[in-house]
């Protein structure tokens, strides 16, 4: 399981590109990516973490996703310093035996990412920062697992 | 005890440091709470909401109730919003 936590660009294509082909066997592969969102006048986004805690967390949960989904490997890649609208801020990805396992566990790991692992958002418009608010809804999304 | 106190994102930006070394003789993570609001008023406005606080120890998410002993860290910070 790769588990990367840094505020340098990560390509896409790549990242899944060599996930894929070290699933061989696997049968699905599934991949999601956040993007910063221009919307509402957003100019930038910046995000702090919780060096050291933020990666074993993230890993913490890929283990058990691991284990409740019958996974075959799992990969995170979360970003954080200042970010444009349009840029990745993150991607997961699953390998498991069938799609249904790689679809939940992606999931599973999202609604997570969202509201437990050691990241906060901050967005600037106009030149003025906002802390971004934790949402009930992402809550909501966690009480499903 | 000695130890160091972290603080992130709103937290970090009103009491106007990423992190501190102190001396403490709090036993739980509320007296430690009540010890810092007691300090000045930067950290009485941080902490003036509980509610909006997370607390981890060592690195661990935990409760204000959490008993301070043998810990090395502890940092607060507001509900996380990653993803």
């Amino acid at each position: 399981m790769r588990i990367v936590v840094q505020e340098a660009a990560f390509d896409l294509g790549a990242e899944t590109a060599a996930f894929a082909a070290g699933a061989a066997g696997a049968g699905a592969v599934v991949t999601f990516a956040g993007l910063v969102r221009g919307e509402g006048g957003l100019t930038a986004m910046e995000i702090e973490h919780y060096p050291g805690m933020t990666e074993a967390a993230i890993a913490d949960h890929a283990a058990a996703a691991a284990a409740r989904f019958a996974l075959t490997d799992a990969m995170v890649i979360h970003r954080f310093g200042r970010l444009a609208p349009g840029e990745p801020i993150m991607m997961v990805a699953t390998a498991a035996p069938h799609r249904q396992d790689a679809f939940a566990a992606a999931e599973f790991l999202m609604d997570w990412l969202k509201s437990r692992a050691p990241f906060w958002k901050k967005e600037f418009r106009d030149g003025s920062g906002a802390w971004v608010a934790a949402r009930d809804s992402d809550e909501d999304a966690l009480k499903r697992w | 005890m000695t130890l160091d106190v972290l603080y992130f994102a709103w937290l970090r930006e009103r009491i106007g440091l990423p992190r501190e070394r102190i001396e403490t003789q709090a036993a739980t993570v509320a007296e430690l709470v009540e010890e810092l609001r007691a300090r000045e008023e930067r950290y009485a406005a941080a902490f003036a909401d509980l509610r909006a606080v997370r607390v981890a120890l060592d690195q661990r998410l935990t409760g204000f109730d959490a008993p301070l002993a043998g810990v090395r860290e502890a940092a607060f910070f507001p509900p996380m919003t990653g993803g």
